[in-house]
């Protein structure tokens, strides 16, 4: 159903309506265009690249979680005899790095901590940001404005620079840079949630909810919410992509996990120093790796933005 | 316009106001007392307490942060805790070096990414549509400080058609050619991601105003395809872009701090990194200040700019 069946509807129930206490459940005429979730898989699964994305990103996951199972090598402990092996040595697919450590294991137990630090912070933030742009948006209240306003001083600093600006002064660690991403994203996160709230309910249902005297909370969380999570649902997943890409560049700066825990950022690192005696391998592996995380994570926020589009889904 | 621009200035210092709230309180999120942390651990009670005054710590918020924005008004941004300078002494020579480099990185993306957009835009969903929309999409992906390592592994090791790093040949620092000899590399590491993403969203918002019908019209009219295409498309298309460009210069400035660490730059992103890791806060908060005063500025021009370019927006920005 769209948002002008969903008028016309309205206008049908009209002799309806009484027969509902103000705040009881809504005509189903009236109720909101909820998202499609069957329809959406379909379409979603329909979606090559996205469906690859998906696949690879689950494998590099299953990887990092079962990375004892994968290597033999401890990920910190290296045998510095044959240190900077390139890529293809006996034993060492991926070679050594500057210690001696075997490159393919750490990719492995330093995928648990630069995909933690890139995703945690959003699923933390989500529910945070959800209500914010949901309050903020629906009720229009002078306190949700200046919150919004608020947040707004925050878009003064690229998000880049805020995330190294707070890691910097909370100090390195896998808590901290995860704490300076989560307070780096509120704005950007809650931004999106409010306007799409704002949008939502400017639309016939809500409208047409508002004047039959709906209760505003549950119209809020049951007919709106929905529409709010998917379109913030979209912008988290490829937020995930972005974090990826910064977590390890925090940690490439020297502000995000500790040496000598493995993670791929501090991995890139390691190979700068390396870099100009020539080799090549131990920089531009984890990169690589970080790249094609994140490129999955868009292509994922992709296909689901286009399997929740309507427009998209029949064809 | 006037009365436009004035609300836009005046909406720009709330927002700096903010910001150097920001910063002040960057310092106040430090975990331990900064008196301690200078003196180190060892330190006296006494003596704790004595910098304490000395450094105004034993005021209230308040008192403290208008103070700091009475410095920040007259250029007084505190002193470094590791070099014996004023804070404005150590970053507004960086702060012009940071400007070279992101300048040379936004005119890369500008130059590159528009008609590369209007040009993918014109022939969709030809091979060069979907090579360049390929190649940008995993252009918005990449690391900036992996690309920049890429970079110089490939031009300036492997070929040696460059300099690794730094600004100026350190033997022999030469003029203009010397620096721009330093400035390739590193501007195209920056402009990457800001180019791909500027180059996908020039696409769209041509792929939408060639599809209205007065550009039909043109062409039915018998107007070249180019003049169509670059003075009429164009021409509508560019107050998104132009919005798009200057939010765009944000993550520009964040992704210079990698770029200026890798390539060994000497601007703000360099001076940052290396205060940060000698933990001098006060470096830091100016160094955060001052890209966030260049960001803010840039999208007050670019703002300003899409006024121009579309007088529709006008109104809604004056009300």
């Amino acid at each position: 159903m769209n948002a002008v069946t969903g008028a016309v509807g309205a206008g049908r129930s009209l002799f309806k309506v009484r027969r509902y206490p103000a705040g009881g459940p809504m005509p189903t005429e009236v109720a909101a265009p909820k998202p499609q979730w069957r329809l959406a898989a379909r379409a979603f699964g329909k979606d090559r690249m996205a469906v690859v994305s998906l696949v690879v990103l689950l494998l590099v996951a299953l990887a990092a979680i079962f990375a004892p199972l994968l290597t033999p090598y401890s990920p910190i402990a290296g045998d510095p005899v044959d240190r900077l092996a390139g890529v293809g040595t006996e034993g060492h697919l991926l070679g050594l790095d500057g210690q001696g450590r075997d490159i393919w294991t750490r990719l492995l137990y330093g995928g648990r901590n630069s995909l933690t630090v890139a995703v945690v912070p959003v699923l933390v933030v989500f529910p945070l940001a959800l209500m914010i742009g949901l309050f903020a948006g629906f009720k229009r209240s002078r306190a949700g404005e200046v919150l919004m306003r608020v947040l707004d001083v925050l878009f003064a600093f690229p998000l880049v620079l805020l995330a190294i600006a707070l890691s910097a002064v909370l100090g390195a660690g896998l808590g901290n840079v995860m704490l300076a991403i989560g307070i780096t994203l509120i704005p950007y996160m809650a931004r999106v949630a409010y306007t799409a709230t704002v949008q939502e309910s400017s639309k016939d249902y809500v409208e047409a909810a508002r004047a039959y005297g709906a209760n505003p909370l549950l119209l809020m969380f049951r007919e709106l919410m929905p529409n709010v999570v998917v379109q913030l649902l979209v912008y988290a997943t490829t937020l995930c992509g972005l974090m990826i890409v910064v977590a390890s560049g925090l940690s490439f700066l020297g502000v995000g996990v500790i040496p000598p825990t493995p993670d791929w950022g501090i991995m890139t690192a390691d190979g700068k120093n390396v870099l100009l005696e020539g080799i090549y391998h131990v920089a531009t592996i984890p990169g690589l790796l970080i790249l094609v995380v994140s490129l999955a994570f868009n292509l994922i926020g992709d296909g689901i933005r286009d399997a929740l589009d309507p427009r998209k889904q029949t064809s | 316009m006037t009365r436009v621009i004035g609300s836009r200035l005046l909406s720009t210092i709330l927002v700096l106001f903010g910001v150097s709230l920001v910063v002040f309180l960057l310092l106040q999120m430090v975990p331990g007392d900064p008196a301690v942390t200078i003196l180190g651990s060892g330190a006296t009670a006494e003596t704790v307490a004595a910098l304490r005054t000395e450094l105004g710590l034993d005021r209230s918020l308040p008192v403290q942060f208008f103070d700091y924005l009475g410095g920040l008004v007259s250029g007084d941004l505190g002193r470094s805790l590791t070099i014996n300078a004023p804070v404005t002494d150590i970053m507004l020579p960086r702060f012009w070096n940071t400007l070279i480099l992101t300048g040379a990185a936004l005119l890369l993306c500008i130059v590159v990414a528009v008609p590369l957009g209007v040009i993918a835009a014109h022939k969709q969903y030809s091979i060069f549509d979907r090579a360049s929309m390929m190649i940008s999409l995993a252009g918005a992906s990449v690391p900036v400080y992996w690309f920049g390592l890429l970079l110089i592994g490939v031009f300036a090791i492997t070929l040696g058609w460059l300099p690794t790093s730094g600004m100026y040949n350190p033997r022999f620092p030469g003029g203009s050619g010397d620096l721009l000899a330093h400035l390739v590399l590193p501007a195209i590491a920056a402009a990457l991601v800001p180019l791909a993403v500027i180059a996908r969203m020039t696409r769209s918002v041509m792929i939408d105003v060639l599809q209205q019908d007065y550009i039909r019209t043109l062409r039915a009219s018998g107007l070249s395809t180019s003049s169509v295409l670059w003075r009429h498309g164009l021409r509508n298309a560019l107050p998104p872009i132009v919005n798009i460009i200057g939010l765009q210069v944000g993550y520009l400035l964040g992704g210079v701090v990698f770029v200026e660490v890798v390539f060994g730059w000497p601007g703000l992103g360099q001076q940052l990194y290396t205060s940060i890791t000698q933990r001098d806060i006060p470096v830091v908060q100016a160094g955060v200040l001052f890209i966030a005063l260049a960001f803010v500025i840039i999208n007050l021009f670019a703002d300003t700019a899409v006024g121009l370019l579309d007088p529709r927006t006008r109104r809604k920005v004056g009300a």
